[in-house]
């Protein structure tokens, strides 16, 4: 789809989402939305998983540790769906399948087909085997949540809004991702075949 | 209400701006961490510096309400859990935003990474309460800490002799300039090979 712009076009158009964010309501932050999903079909399968309570800042508590930290404030987010930050994250979702929906592929519907079953990248590294991208994107996923909650934020909390404020924690995380993602990524991908450097 | 009419309106620039720059494909994600091709890097690390310089300014002229500042703690899991997170980055070519947004264009393997996410994060819950009695909940430099100083009394600056404006705005810039500076590809010898860019 040749909806993508010219780096310092989109660098401009990324800025302005960060600070409007900001500057309206709050700094953008999107893992810990996949918590408060769990945590409303975990309490869909055993509603004694949050309750209301008198006792703690929110209004209500958990039986699991860390939906009842800070006051209860993810238990109360997952009782209430209809809060800024989820209500946030399923808008970003909106955006982007609406950007899709508007732009123009410059690729076959063929190409386009193939390319959202896995990357380029990794076809001509791993074959066109779709278990296995799948479940290595599974496992991935598994991954980056379990480090992002760890972190207590993601990309767009640490990396994005956390370096935007200058605080000592988005560098940390930058860091620490890259420490990793870069030598894993070449690694893993990295053959003569797609211009290894 | 307003405070949901602000989530839709921002979420959904944000998802926009997330597929425009070309964040919602793996291919560019994996690309840029194997530092084949740096657009996408040039494109944040721009936003970044960009915000940030807008940021502070529109708190030193007092446009912007200091209480919407938000700062998270540093202590040893965030170093830790970034590298957890930057292996799983490089495997997928996705993140948390990315992924969400991705499912939404369509894509398929971004479905397994949200589902994989959606385990992972329940795995934490589970085993938050074991690790927050371990060394990856220690402290760094006091925590919630900014290197510039915001103006907010929740958080202290690390940088305190010089105007927090003054530091912010050095940061910014020095990273609009590095994003300036970075080749888009930086190891190419053979410039025709960047056309074989596949659809998002």
């Amino acid at each position: 789809m040749n909806a993508r712009l010219p780096w310092l076009a989109g660098g401009v158009l990324l800025a302005m989402s960060f600070f409007l964010a900001v500057m309206l309501v709050k700094p953008i932050g999107v893992s810990t939305q996949f918590v408060i999903a769990d945590a409303m079909a975990w309490n869909q399968l055993d509603n004694s998983i949050i309750t209301k309570s008198a006792e703690t800042k929110s209004g209500y508590a958990s039986s699991n540790a860390y939906l009842n930290k800070s006051g209860g404030k993810y238990a109360k987010h997952a009782a209430n769906p209809m809060n800024y930050s989820f209500i946030f994250v399923l808008a970003m979702m909106a955006g982007a399948g609406l950007s899709a929906l508007l732009s123009k592929s410059n690729a076959t519907p063929q190409q386009d087909a193939a390319e959202r079953e896995m990357p380029q990248v990794w076809r001509q590294r791993f074959g066109s085997s779709k278990a296995l991208r799948y479940t290595a994107a599974f496992g991935a996923g598994f991954l980056v949540l379990y480090g992002a909650r760890m972190a207590g934020g993601c990309t767009s909390g640490h990396m994005m809004s956390g370096i935007m404020q200058t605080s000592l924690s988005g560098y940390i995380f930058t860091l620490g991702v890259f420490a990793t993602a870069i030598p894993v990524a070449m690694m893993m991908f990295n053959s003569k075949s797609n211009g290894a450097v | 209400m307003t405070t949901i009419l602000l989530a839709i309106v921002l979420g959904l620039f944000f998802g926009f701006a997330l597929h425009r720059v070309g964040a919602t494909s793996p291919h560019h994600i994996i690309n840029m961490l194997r530092l084949k091709d740096l657009r996408l890097m040039k494109t944040i690390l721009f936003a970044i510096g960009l915000s940030s310089v807008v940021l502070f300014l529109g708190l030193a002229l007092g446009l912007i309400n200091v209480g919407h500042i938000s700062v998270k703690s540093a202590y040893v899991g965030v170093l830790i859990g970034g590298a957890i997170f930057g292996t799983g980055f490089a495997i997928g070519g996705l993140c948390p935003g990315t992924s969400l947004t991705a499912v939404a264009t369509g894509r398929k393997d971004a479905m397994f990474f949200v589902l994989g996410g959606l385990v992972g994060a329940f795995a934490y819950m589970l085993s938050f309460d074991f690790i927050s009695q371990t060394f990856l909940m220690d402290k760094i430099a006091g925590g919630k800490v900014t290197l510039a100083a915001t103006g907010s009394a929740k958080y202290d600056a690390l940088l305190t002799s010089v105007s927090g404006t003054a530091v912010a705005i050095a940061i910014g810039i020095a990273l609009m300039a590095f994003a300036w500076w970075l080749p888009e590809d930086p190891f190419s010898k053979d410039k025709t090979h960047h056309n074989m860019v596949p659809a998002e």
